[in-house]
């Protein structure tokens, strides 16, 4: 085995890019809160993007590493070190065998990813490696990770020489991630379906106020506080599809932002839909904090999200290449 | 057969999927229209990640990176994705209804496990063998899965044993048989619940290591088959009971 837990965290899990082509069977996609952090750690390492990576929520796991290898950790900044000393996010690690990987504060962000190169040893359950934590399915046994759970590299390669008889090396190249300097409290959306169902008093409350996330906030989604919005309208509407990032009023006039582990389904009046662009910034959001919800359109939605995957496909291409670089070197 | 396609609507559900909607309503023309218009667009469309129906409305999850290199310039992806799926709504369906699955499900209505049937039965001014046996006098079909993995929304019950869902969810056990509204369905795992309990079945309705992970599907039709406790407790040892469904 190659990486063991010796400290359980709050709520870690094995996570991708989530489990698509399974909700018409009501089974939701689960996936990274920030799929795009998730996605950084992977490429700083050298993987696939779309490889497993651990979802930490603070506090952490500790992790022991049996052999070298390569990490890195990217998303929420909470203050890691390697064997005591402090090491930066978003950066390449080595590290060698027998190091310990610590977490010891939140500096900024509410989810960090831990990925190693080569990726995890698991198997996918129908398609993807995510933990779907009330199917007991995928990612390590269905369920968090717990204190001394194994998990084994899938490519085991030969690290020593690169790291010789240091502890560990913090590669010098950083992952740019301007998605993560943004910590405004505004959210962009669109209109839901059942948007114009809204008072009109409700409407203005809803650009107007600040909402703040709710303790009862979880993977499955944000509760939010604020003064209660209301409907012109008591028809209640049969279940239709919903999205990472929709906003639902609920029955006691309060909002729901849908979050990874949400249901395939839903039948409360759909207000609105945080834009993909901003799910990232949104999933670094904590309980305690406020949202400025700001209207957008299609165009600017769409030309955010293609503008961040442009940004991604650019890191990837840098980071494959120093890696390369430095590996051969 | 005489059944004109019904008119929809549709619109952007966020940025990465849109929603063809046939009307807010719990008709079985209509989803036997929504499941058939799914496995046609299923088959037809391309850069989509997944089509799912619902009670009367369909939903396409798009992959919005992969749809933009094959739309033109100055056009949104949703726009152009969108006038695709009008051209093939506007297409008739080759094939109108796939042959509907037959299921019986035994169902044990012994308050044991039926934790509301007396509350039901008092609501509606009726005894429990009554809400028993009016609710298996009829054939449900599964009009749509969500909520929880495999948890099947059926319909309609009859009016006689209709009753509104609680107004605080309650932790439910998994096989619970439940009603709310004109629905009734089966909760497949454990889960915090709002449906009424009246039975419980051995049958598992999920099963992550089975290839084909969920009992029901949309489209499939259901009968409940009344069993006693001792059936039930037989039932749930016995490792086959899968091949009772």
């Amino acid at each position: 085995m190659n990486l063991r837990i010796i400290k359980a965290g709050l709520l870690d899990t094995i996570q991708d890019v989530g489990r698509y082509g399974s909700q018409h069977l009501g089974i939701n996609p689960s996936g990274a809160m920030d799929k795009l952090s998730a996605q950084v750690a992977n490429i700083l390492v050298g993987n696939d993007s779309n490889e497993a990576v651990i979802e930490l929520h603070f506090p952490a796991s500790s992790f022991f590493f049996e052999q070298p290898t390569l990490i890195a950790v990217s998303g929420a900044d909470f203050s890691a070190s390697i064997n005591g000393e402090e090491v930066p996010s978003l950066h390449p690690i080595l590290v060698s065998k027998y190091s310990i990987l610590q977490f010891h504060g939140i500096k900024n962000g509410a989810r960090a990813y831990l990925a190693v190169h080569g990726g995890l040893n698991l198997s996918k359950w129908l398609d993807s490696y995510s933990t779907h934590i009330k199917a007991v399915a995928g990612g390590h046994k269905g369920r968090a990770l717990q204190k001394d759970d194994e998990i084994g590299f899938r490519i085991a390669r030969d690290l020593c020489q690169l790291i010789d008889k240091k502890e560990y090396i913090v590669l010098p190249w950083q992952a740019d991630t301007p998605w993560n300097y943004d910590h405004t409290e505004e959210i962009y959306v669109l209109p839901g379906n059942e948007w114009d169902t809204l008072t009109d008093t409700s409407k203005e409350k809803f650009t107007q106020q600040s909402f703040i996330i709710s303790t009862q906030s979880d993977r499955m989604g944000y509760q939010l506080k604020s003064e209660p919005l209301l409907r012109n309208t008591t028809e209640e509407i049969v279940s239709s599809g919903v999205n990472f990032g929709t906003i639902q009023l609920l029955p006691g006039a309060q909002l729901i932002i849908l979050m990874a582990d949400h249901q395939t389904t839903g039948g409360y009046p759909k207000v609105a839909h945080v834009i993909t662009a901003h799910h990232s910034k949104l999933a670094q959001m904590k309980p305690g904090d406020a949202i400025h919800f700001q209207f957008t359109d299609l165009t600017i939605a769409e030309d955010l999200f293609i503008k961040q995957q442009r940004h991604l496909q650019q890191l990837q291409d840098a980071c494959t290449f120093r890696l390369q670089q430095f590996m051969n070197a | 057969m005489g059944f004109n396609a019904p008119a929809y609507h549709i619109f952007p559900l966020g940025d990465t999927a849109l929603t063809i909607d046939y009307g807010n309503s719990i008709d079985e023309n209509i989803n036997k229209e929504v499941i058939a218009r799914t496995q046609q667009l299923k088959d037809n469309l391309k850069g989509v990640i997944e089509i799912v129906p619902a009670y009367s409305s369909l939903t396409v999850y798009y992959d919005l990176a992969a749809l933009k290199r094959k739309t033109p310039k100055d056009k949104l992806v949703y726009e152009h994705l969108k006038q695709t799926v009008e051209q093939w709504l506007e297409q008739p369906l080759l094939q109108q209804e796939t042959a509907e699955r037959q299921i019986k499900i035994p169902v044990c209505y012994d308050p044991v496990f039926a934790t509301d049937i007396l509350a039901v039965a008092k609501a509606n001014n009726i005894t429990v063998e009554e809400v028993m046996a009016i609710h298996l006098s009829r054939t449900y079909r599964v009009f749509m899965l969500g909520f929880l993995p495999g948890f099947s929304y059926m319909g309609e019950i009859d009016e006689r044993i209709a009753m509104p869902r609680k107004p605080q969810p309650e932790m439910v056990a998994p096989g619970s048989v439940a009603i709310a509204g004109k629905q009734t369905g089966i909760y497949p795992l454990a889960s915090p619940g709002g449906w009424r309990i009246i039975g419980r079945t051995p049958v598992k309705l999920f099963d992550a290591e089975d290839k084909e992970p969920t009992l029901l599907r949309a489209g499939d039709r259901v009968q409940f088959i009344s069993i006693t406790r001792n059936d039930f407790y037989e039932l749930e040892n016995d490792p086959l009971r899968q091949e009772n469904g």
